[in-house]
């Protein structure tokens, strides 16, 4: 078995993930979710939001209340809520005890696909019942949409007095706050990351009817066939809330301390198609998969899971599959699933998600399956696409988890298993 | 409004502004920030939602007016003698 470049590195510039905390639509943690995707339990539920009626998306379940109170509720965001709730799920699994933690050394590094709408929206509705009087504008508005408010609501709610910020990256963000949390790591910026990627975009009526007006908004009778990626018959995206935040440290620092290890994440690669606004760019995409494996030393066949970025729109599913046939073609080992067919595209938190929902791989060799795939369309046809029911294939090293937004950006991380070594 | 009336209105305004306290016990005579845990945003949700439901001015230099119920209540009297609630 090829070893990874960064094994010839010095434990201090390795990365790994040692907490995992997160809230899906069909689980409010690791342990649920990944038993949601191997049951096939979908969480995309009917839906409905002001002016645009009823709909379909993915819900969260999770206890807004654990952390906080209702106060701090009421004054902060949906897109804070739940990744408050995240980033001290992770912490919890971390094992970290934070409150003896120089909290001046934690970075706060959170992806998002976009934030403001939701409270924008909220405050226009609410003035319009004052015939648009501005001055009954909430006092709320700016550190509700200031565009680092999740984050900052983790850093306050934790304590939390080293960098924060969000990382705006579409619907690549999961994957990009992880990617920060590695170079802040590595360059000493910090000494434990929280990273992730939050997503309130349920809660605004402009993402739905965006979709809706370009033609990709999925709908189905039956809301949890609704989202489908590679089927004939798909219809396009399932709005999906979410989140994923992971305790990111040096292999060192993990080792010191005797952590839980999920991964060390070997490769990684953002590029951008420049090509279009929001069609995408397979030959980008490949080249943005490629460069990860070439940062990771690796090749293909290397590779035993990659987590398909694919959302359910017809053109979109179809580039990644041809990305990816042109990087894996000569890979019998390499197979390929999907989450947000359970889910819905969970935006800002997607990345992080999807990848968290493989990481159990590592320890029972199991893939999760791509469902409600009932017609396969010829052009997503890749071999050992994973479909219906989960497939056991052995132990599993790597997984590959691809994460593309509008705007052309591409995001891919590769994490492998430390086996004996992380624990 | 009667003075008992005002009173009832911002207790209710404080229910949704502070969910987790116990306004039953609320002291009239004392500061409300030596009761609750309100901040200056907190102040300014009493100020914004007496403007939304009764369209009463509160000029900014006349906030420190709002102390405690007591206080509130006396001031807001005259204010919103015309109100009906």
């Amino acid at each position: 078995m090829i070893a990874s470049k960064t094994s010839q590195l010095d434990d201090s510039q390795r990365i790994v993930i040692t907490g995992v905390g997160l809230a899906a639509p069909n689980g409010d943690d690791l342990g649920q979710f990944r038993s949601a995707l191997l049951e096939g339990k979908s969480g995309v539920v009917p839906y409905e939001i002001r002016y645009f009626g009823k709909t379909i998306a993915g819900v969260c379940n999770y206890d807004a209340l654990r952390y906080q109170k209702r106060k701090e509720l009421r004054r902060g965001t949906r897109a804070g809520s739940i990744g408050i709730y995240a980033a001290s799920e992770a912490v919890k699994d971390s094992g970290i005890d934070l409150e003896n933690f120089d909290r001046s050394t934690v970075g706060v590094y959170i992806g998002v696909t976009e934030h403001g709408n939701v409270e924008t929206e909220s405050e226009i509705f609410i003035i319009s019942g004052y015939n648009y009087d501005t001055s009954v504008w909430s006092h709320h508005h700016n550190p509700r949409t200031v565009a680092n408010n999740p984050a900052g609501e983790i850093a306050l709610t934790l304590q939390i007095t080293g960098p924060h910020y969000t990382l705006g990256a579409a619907c690549a963000a999961g994957n990009v706050g992880l990617i920060q949390a590695a170079q802040m790591l590595r360059l000493g910026e910090c000494d434990l990351a929280l990273a992730g990627g939050v997503s309130e975009s349920i809660h605004t009526f402009g993402i739905f009817a965006g979709f809706a007006s370009q033609g990709a908004l999925a709908t189905h009778e039956d809301p949890t066939k609704a989202s489908r990626p590679f089927d004939l018959k798909r219809t396009g995206i399932v709005v999906a809330e979410g989140s994923c935040i992971y305790t990111v440290e040096r292999l060192a620092d993990a080792k010191a301390r005797g952590a839980k290890i999920y991964g060390e994440l070997v490769g990684y690669a953002i590029n951008t198609d420049a090509t279009d606004f929001v069609l995408p760019n397979p030959e980008r995409q490949a080249q943005c998969v490629q460069k990860a494996l070439a940062r990771a030393g690796l090749n293909p066949e290397d590779i035993d899971i990659v987590s398909t970025h694919a959302t359910g729109t017809s053109n979109g599913d179809s580039l990644e599959c041809e990305a990816l046939r042109n990087v894996f073609r000569h890979s019998d080992r390499t197979h390929f699933n999907n989450t947000k067919s359970f889910i819905g595209h969970c935006m800002g938190a997607a990345g992080a998600l999807e990848l968290a929902g493989n990481l159990p791989s590592f320890r029972d060799g199991v893939v999760h399956p791509s469902i409600n795939v009932d017609d396969l369309d010829p052009e997503c046809d890749l071999p050992n696409l994973v479909l219906g029911s989960p497939r056991e294939i052995g132990p599993v090293r790597r997984i590959l988890n691809n994460s593309f937004g509008m705007l052309g950006i591409n995001s891919v991380v590769i994490i492998e298993d430390l086996g004996q070594q992380g624990h | 409004m009667a003075p008992e009336e005002i009173r009832e209105v911002i207790i209710e305004i404080l229910g949704d502004i502070a969910p987790d306290e116990d306004l039953g016990s609320l002291d009239d005579a004392v500061a409300f920030r030596e009761q609750l845990e309100l901040d200056s945003m907190d102040f300014l949700d009493i100020v914004m939602e007496l403007r939304k439901r009764y369209r009463v001015q509160i000029p900014e230099d006349e906030y420190v007016q709002l102390a405690s119920m007591r206080s509130t209540v006396s001031y807001l009297t005259p204010k919103m003698s015309e109100v009906a609630k």
